[in-house]
């Protein structure tokens, strides 16, 4: 049963649409309400916010491919100047209208112009009255640039006195974007976190053909009972999900078990996700390692993830730099005589020590020291004597 | 790299421009543009990554793989981003976002220089940015290999003349190891002393292949055979000899030169002999416990050279522990040795070749042979029989005497008579360089020079330059006995004298007093007083300048806790 209708589209297009943008029909519907029919004009900006891989771009890819609106998809993030951008927008709409012919380089560095060219652009194409729809990924890039770009797009309608619609994607609310002179308010649209239903249903939905729908259905639900306490994010888990099937899939390979003996293959495949959460996750080792181990099922104890690389080697001195520092640090200046000299007197307890016994120096955090005590700590402590010599000078600096 | 702008343009440039350099001869349409025109942006990265590798692969048809496979079809640009600490975060973290999403059409992988830790990888880019890469960790080898490698191709082998003392080597291999890391230091400290070396001695145009020493030596003038009739090891030598080759060393010439030339000859062979010899010995003691001679071929090296290391505590100890070894790590050892020989280009060691064959042909018959059972096994049995203490003592007391006069085995005589030959290789070829004649021409020796150059002392320099300004300046004149200020000296001596003098807080006034006296005992007594107001403000003037000099060098500071005071921040020497 479609949920998608609108007058304007071709059901069958919806339906596609429909089966490729799964768990964000409501969003699609506002959004097709919002466009209206080819020719109509629509808002003039729209900030569409949500989480990492709540699916904004991939959705807007989708509708817009999928109902063949003209557009132009520019990443903020890969065209980091004014300039830069502007120019690849242009560079897209000319090579949208002319396949056959090699796009000039196009020279544009202000608004100014982009506006100019722009309108040429737009007249040369045969849009037929179209909406065109400018996309930007990453918007939250433009803040960054000059000032004057972003209030620009959202008011690009008015400029131009075209039929175009801006929409920019973030992941960062739209307060935090608006510019203190003030701007045309865009329409918000919010795209919620996938729930844990959305995800078993999104992720159950590319399943490798030799196995049956049941089969792999089950198997996200394990992985999702594994790792959704600790990760969310889509990508991660389609990720983790193509990682380690063909692990879970051993048992039923070598005719040990067939599809429905679920207490086996969990047995098999939960020591294996367990250890994926502590490496693969963590990105300890890399995901080819990762394959490579799994075919030669060898002891993974031998494999050392990046956390196992911490130890560094110092030379000598370094290392008794180190330490008189932490000692020059932490302890307060009275008791250097006692612990440093061999012939030391003992050192009366005043009220104010009585007081503040129980207060370690570690938690007050390290205290500032002078130069020459630092080194007179390190002659005291290194056995052999220590020339004070400038390469000593430079590992302290 | 500030900015993702300077890494791209930076990258394209690099990329680029090895291209356009060898296509521009052919393909008129690619138009040579100049940095500044080009567009730096991944596209057009991409469309010259297009354009080079279709040129390459147009011969071979490209298959069609699925999009899973981790081939790439076409070989992958490399970037290597050395220092990788040092890069801002941004722009790290904007350029994988940036190649990840173009990853199918520009395969890159990335090779990032990590001097830390790996884990600086997880503090530098956030999940979301790591998650896009494909991570694999190598390691280069340790900078102590490092330094083994270096030692063994410079030092340790006949190719180059040059060689370094004990002290010296000792000196470079201490700065290594305690202070930094650094093989660059060490070979800029190598590169001073061959600097040094050819600098200051003036034999050393001798030190050179053994196929030119024939001709230089015959070119040597009359005073250059004079300088080889100074050096001691020469003299040692023509003390040994009888009284008339004595008076012919000293007055011939040409006698000296042909004998010059045969004992250079001498000392390159003893080279070569002693390298063999020093690998054989590193065989057999680098894998005993507790490492009594070192553990890598250099400590061995250093022990050598510095004194007879036959005479060492740590060489009778190693040869008590390689008596104790046991039968396949000696006949390894043996074997390693046989190859060492072999492959040293001398012909001396042919009949040590044979010799160690022989014993390596002994143990292995040895293994064909029936072991003698020890008598002491027997013995073992009627212990454990039930005795009560007087005969347990008895039959103790039996056994310790049979064992003491115990025939060795076949084995243990065996593994004697190796250790005694390997005894006296060593004492045969591994002789201090010391001892031979005429070492000081290719062996550098001044270790206390070395020192000075490379491990500099400010704070020394800046005291002795203060105290004795004659030491630098060179100026006789202000050569003075110790604790004496002479008035000629440069008024920053002066004032420096005088502050050494003084506590903790100095007073400025009696500073300026004394300072006064003391450039003013030169003057006559009977100045009038007019002149003297204004040799005052001179004066004056001078201590004033001299007093912030100090201040700058960091020997004072002015004190808040009195007025006209200034604290004293240094005491000692330095």
């Amino acid at each position: 049963m479609p949920n998608l209708e609108h007058p304007a589209y071709p059901a069958a297009d919806l339906l596609h649409l429909e089966s490729l943008v799964p768990c964000r029909e409501s969003q699609v519907s506002m959004l097709l309400s919002i466009f209206g029919e080819r020719q109509q004009f629509s808002f003039p900006s729209i900030f569409i916010y949500g989480h990492t891989s709540s699916g904004k771009t991939y959705v807007m890819q989708t509708l817009l491919t999928t109902l063949q609106l003209p557009h132009v998809f520019v990443n903020c993030v890969e065209y980091f100047t004014s300039r830069l951008l502007l120019e690849e927008i242009l560079m897209q709409l000319r090579s949208c209208s002319s396949d056959t012919e090699q796009p000039s380089p196009v020279h544009c560095d202000t608004l100014n112009d982009f506006v100019r060219l722009f309108k040429q652009a737009v007249a040369s194409r045969e849009l037929q009255d179209q909406t065109l729809y400018i996309v930007l990924d990453r918007a939250e890039q433009l803040r960054e640039m000059e000032a004057n770009i972003l209030p620009a797009f959202l008011r690009l309608q008015e400029l131009t006195d075209r039929n175009v619609t801006v929409v920019l994607l973030s992941e960062i609310v739209w307060e935090l974007f608006r510019p203190n002179v003030g701007c045309f308010e865009p329409f918000t649209m919010y795209f919620p976190d996938y729930s844990i239903g959305h995800l078993q249903k999104i992720l159950s939905q590319n399943h490798p053909p030799e196995y049956s729908a049941d089969f792999y259905a089950a198997y996200i639900n394990i992985l999702l009972g594994v790792f959704y306490m600790v990760c969310r994010d889509l990508k991660e888990l389609r990720h983790l999900a193509a990682l380690n099937f063909a692990k879970y899939c051993e048992p039923v390979v070598r005719g040990e078990a067939n599809e429905r003996d679920t207490r086996k293959l969990w047995k098999n495949i939960e020591p294996h996700l367990k250890k994926a959460m502590q490496t693969v996750y963590l990105r300890e080792i890399s995901s080819s390692q990762w394959e490579r181990l799994q075919h030669d099922g060898g002891e993974p104890g031998q494999l050392k993830g990046l956390s196992a690389h911490t130890h560094v080697e110092l030379p000598y001195y370094s290392k008794f730099l180190l330490i008189a520092a932490y000692l020059a640090s932490y302890n307060p200046v009275r008791t250097d005589k006692r612990f440093f000299l061999k012939h030391h007197g003992k050192i009366r307890k005043t009220n104010f020590m009585k007081k503040h016994e129980k207060t370690s120096n570690h938690l007050l955090g390290p205290k500032p020291f002078p130069l020459d005590r630092l080194l007179a700590i390190l002659y005291s402590i290194v056995d052999n004597r220590v020339a004070p010599t400038a390469n000593i000078f430079s590992q302290v600096s | 790299c500030e900015g993702i702008k300077n890494l791209m343009q930076k990258l394209m440039g690099q990329l680029m421009n090895c291209d356009i350099d060898v296509d521009s001869l052919e393909d008129e349409d690619y138009v040579p543009v100049s940095q500044n025109r080009i567009r730096c942006s991944m596209s057009s990265l991409i469309s010259w990554y297009d354009s080079v590798t279709k040129k390459t692969d147009s011969e071979t048809p490209s298959k069609k793989r699925n999009s899973s496979s981790r081939h790439w079809q076409s070989p992958p640009v490399v970037v290597i981003f050395k220092d990788m600490e040092s890069f801002t975060t941004k722009v790290l973290q904007d350029f994988i976002v940036i190649s990840s999403q173009h990853i199918h059409e520009l395969p890159l992988v990335l090779v990032f220089g990590i001097a830390t830790s790996p884990m600086i990888i997880h503090r530098l880019l956030p999940h979301s940015v790591s998650s896009l890469l494909c991570i694999e960790l190598f390691q280069s080898l340790s900078c102590k290999e490092h330094l083994s490698t270096i030692i063994d191709k410079l030092l340790l082998t006949s190719r180059f003349p040059f060689k370094l003392g004990g002290k010296v080597l000792q000196v470079l291999i201490n700065i290594f190891l305690y202070h930094d890391f650094s093989v660059q230091n060490f070979i800029k400290g190598f590169q001073l002393c061959i600097v040094e070396h050819f600098y200051s001695q003036p034999l050393s145009v001798l030190c050179c292949q053994p196929v030119d020493v024939k001709k230089r030596v015959y070119s040597l003038s009359h005073d250059q055979c004079e300088n080889i009739r100074r050096l001691p090891s020469f003299r040692r030598y023509v003390e040994k000899q009888e009284s008339e080759k004595q008076i012919e060393l000293l007055t011939n010439d040409s006698f000296l030169k042909e004998e010059t030339e045969k004992l250079l000859e001498d000392l390159h062979a003893y080279h070569e002999n002693y390298v063999s010899i020093l690998r054989c010995l590193h065989v057999f003691t680098s894998s005993l416990p507790k490492y009594p001679l070192g553990k890598q071929i250099r400590e061995l090296h250093c022990a050598c050279l510095e004194n007879r290391v036959w005479e060492t505590e740590d060489y009778e100890s190693s040869l008590q522990l390689a008596r104790m070894l046991n039968k396949t790590d000696l006949v390894t050892m043996l074997q390693q040795c046989v190859e060492i020989l072999m492959s040293s280009s001398g012909k001396e060691f042919d009949k040590t070749v044979e010799k160690l064959k022989e014993f390596l042909t002994q143990f292995q018959n040895l293994e064909e042979a029936s072991q003698e059972r020890d008598v002491s096994v027997s013995s073992q049995k009627e212990v454990q029989k039930k005795t009560d203490l007087y005969h347990l003592q008895k039959t103790l007391l039996e056994l310790k005497e049979s064992r003491r006069s115990k025939k060795l085995t076949k084995f243990e005589m065996l593994r004697f008579e190796v250790v005694d030959y390997i005894d006296s290789l060593v004492r045969k070829y591994l002789v201090p360089a010391d001892d031979r004649t005429l070492h000081e021409i290719l062996y550098f020796n001044a270790a206390t020079v070395l020192r000075g150059h490379l491990n500099a002392a400010p704070r020394t320099a800046l005291h002795t330059a203060l105290n004795n300004p004659h030491w630098y300046l060179k100026n006789q004149a202000l050569k003075c006995d110790g604790g004496g200020i002479s008035n000629k000296a440069p008024d920053i001596c002066i004032v420096y004298k005088l502050h050494l003098e003084c506590g903790r807080l100095i007073n400025l006034v009696d500073w300026l007093e004394a300072f006064s006296t003391v450039v003013m005992a030169a003057e006559e007594p009977n100045a009038d007083a007019a002149s003297s107001d204004q040799v005052d403000d001179i004066i004056h003037a001078r201590f004033i300048r001299a007093v912030s000099e100090l201040e700058l060098l960091g020997f004072i500071k002015p004190s808040k806790q009195k007025t006209d005071h200034v604290a004293r921040l240094t005491w000692g020497g330095c």
